[in-house]
């Protein structure tokens, strides 16, 4: 029973560690422009393709290598996209930003589909196959990497957030961009930068859990699903409300896999977010705004 | 392009009538020019899309309220005619209405609570919807057959199967008509012209005495009716579905026809459902690079025609359609 609860909770915590980094960015691109980016997902796909691929597949680079060049390359893509798709398109309506962010995804995946193929790719565990026994559940040491990465991340971007200049002028432009602006921030770098960070979180979360998952030139269209009903979860606009949400949903999804019917473990996420946000529209940690006419 | 700028030129020419007749008379004459069987597969395929275009435009383009989920109601239409008449021997021109009356019925159900929600929280929870319902179509292969899809046998009405894809083309058709026919005329009612006010705000809607919540619960249940109506004439013309049908993909599809097309604007609907409908299945040729030029393509348009095709087009002619 308890070996049972401890293996559930371990390979939750996996699993939200994925949607807490895919819904970081999401929150984080939202602050800075309101915009919700679909193709958040792709990153993650990125991520874990092209470290396959610069690894596994052609072996151009060792894994210590090929990890960061693989983010780095995600990360870049993260930037043309918002400098070729998001920046001409910004003061168009809501349909239309979510149609150009869906646009990208699918431009994206329709890339990696074109070069890299449709079959799966892998590389393996940072420390090898082995399992690390706690409580009677045997878990996998690649688990220990994302979690222990996650707490990593987590408290580097509450550094960034709250002790940088920068972060500090991220902070602002998600509470007035205009105020923002007549302080003398320059708000576009913080977009710029935004995208960025989201699509560096996202390829960081691919590379983590590809070794334990496997990855697809497709699996980006349900992570970045789960990514944002992560964030809508915690409540919009905040990426450790997101960071939350993920762990939280993660848990959801392995608990109910667990012990009720694994076949609806991914329409749990989406029932789950459906009943929060009648209940409490604004999500678990989030505001209401307010309307003005 | 030629046809295109003539027909959204001729378009605003007309009263809401006059244009109704154009259509009629592009819809009879189409068929000329089809070679073969594929095209009319192509231009029945053109019309389910269109009309589930005009119910979802009336919803987001009218009223605002953005749906990521209306293949789901789509997929209730087809599957839930198929079963009914597959398992309970219901005829399909029973099984039909009646499955779109309960899917209205549960549209109007679950509207109240859905729409209180707005902007991403919106599309987020018709998203979640959608994804649900695809998710039970995959899993309960006992019912549905799951991801392999059902096949439906063909429509008979007495001694004749009606199976000739031309048939169905003018059954569609009629149908389409009606749909923009009753869409024109709601935009131009007074039900329409509350659902542009809570649009534009929906507090000063409600102190000009809309009753906001029914409205939009009115317009959400119509526009499911309308999916799920395609989605039964597309059981009965192609007899055969899958839940891909059913998928994100597909709503955001729906999505993307009307913004392409017009956000707004029912004959922007029909261009926009016509264009992205026709043009993967007529260009199979490169069906590799499939994914990339849609990406390319959606991006490029929201770009450069954020406000869509034909309000574009009608704006170079000098005249407004369909505002």
């Amino acid at each position: 029973m308890l070996a049972d609860f401890a293996q559930f909770t371990a390979s939750g915590l996996t699993r939200g560690a994925i949607y807490a980094l895919v819904g970081m960015g999401f929150a984080i691109i939202y602050n800075a422009s309101n915009i919700i980016n679909f193709a958040q997902g792709e990153f993650v796909m990125l991520g874990g393709m092209l470290t396959a691929f610069l690894f596994t597949t052609t072996g151009l680079l060792p894994i210590w290598l090929a990890v960061p060049v693989a983010i780095a390359a995600a990360t870049i893509a993260g930037v043309a996209f918002y400098r070729l798709a998001i920046e001409p398109a910004q003061r168009a309506g809501l349909a239309t930003l979510i149609i150009i962010t869906i646009g990208g995804s699918v431009l994206l995946r329709g890339i990696v589909e074109v070069t890299l193929g449709k079959r799966e790719f892998v590389f393996p565990a940072f420390s090898g196959e082995s399992n690390v026994q706690v409580l009677g559940a045997s878990i996998a040491s690649q688990s220990l990497w994302v979690l222990g990465t996650l707490a990593i991340v987590a408290a580097l971007l509450w550094w960034f957030f709250e002790k940088t200049l920068f972060g500090k002028a991220m902070r602002a432009t998600a509470q007035s961009p205009l105020a923002a602006q007549l302080v003398g921030i320059e708000t576009r770098h913080v977009l710029l930068v935004s995208f960025a960070l989201a699509a560096a979180l996202g390829a960081l979360g691919g590379v983590l859990t590809t070794p334990i998952t496997l990855t697809r030139y497709d699996i980006g269209i349900m992570l970045g699903l789960k990514g944002f009903a992560a964030t809508m979860l915690g409540g919009l606009g905040n990426p450790f409300g997101a960071l939350a949400g993920g762990l939280v949903l993660g848990l959801v999804e392995a608990f109910t896999g667990g012990y009720v019917s694994s076949g609806y473990q991914d329409a749990i996420a989406f029932l789950l977010i459906l009943t929060v946000l009648m209940v409490r529209p604004g999500g678990l940690f989030g505001r209401v705004a307010m309307d003005r006419v | 392009m030629a046809t295109g700028t003539t027909l959204s030129a001729a378009i605003s020419l007309g009263a809401p009538l006059g244009r109704l007749a154009i259509l009629s008379a592009i819809l009879i004459v189409l068929p000329l020019s089809f070679p073969n069987p594929f095209f009319f597969d192509v231009a029945v395929k053109v019309g389910l899309s269109a009309i589930v275009c005009v119910g979802l435009n009336l919803l987001s383009g009218y009223a605002g309220q953005i749906s990521l989920g209306h293949a789901g109601f789509f997929a209730l239409g087809a599957y839930g005619t198929a079963l009914l008449s597959i398992k309970l021997g219901v005829h399909g021109l029973i099984a039909a209405p009646v499955i779109a009356t309960v899917v209205g019925l549960l549209a109007h159900v679950i509207a109240r609570p859905i729409l209180k929600l707005k902007g991403h929280y919106l599309a987020m929870a018709t998203l979640g919807l959608g994804i649900i319902i695809s998710i039970v179509l995959n899993r309960e292969i006992w019912l549905t057959g799951g991801p392999d899809g059902l096949s439906v046998p063909a429509m008979r009405l007495g001694e004749f199967k009606l199976r000739a894809i031309e048939f169905w083309y003018w059954i569609v058709a009629a149908f389409l008509i009606v749909a923009v026919w009753l869409a024109e005329n709601l935009v131009n009612s007074p039900a329409g012209r509350s659902l542009r006010a809570l649009h534009s705000s929906e507090i000063a809607a409600a102190t000009a005495g809309v009753d906001v919540p029914r409205a939009k619960a009115l317009v959400f249940a119509f526009s499911a009716v309308l999916a799920s109506i395609a989605g039964a004439f597309f059981v009965f013309a192609e007899r055969f579905i899958t839940p891909a049908d059913a998928g994100f993909l597909r709503s955001v599809e729906f999505l993307t026809m009307i913004v392409f097309g017009g956000l707004g604007s029912t004959y922007g609907a029909l261009v926009g459902a016509a264009i992205l409908t026709a043009l993967p299945q007529l260009v199979a040729a490169f069906a590799e690079y499939k994914h990339v030029a849609i990406g390319i393509v959606l991006i490029a348009t929201m770009i450069f025609m954020p406000r869509g095709i034909v309000p574009t087009l009608a704006d170079l002619f000098g005249r407004r359609v369909g505002r």
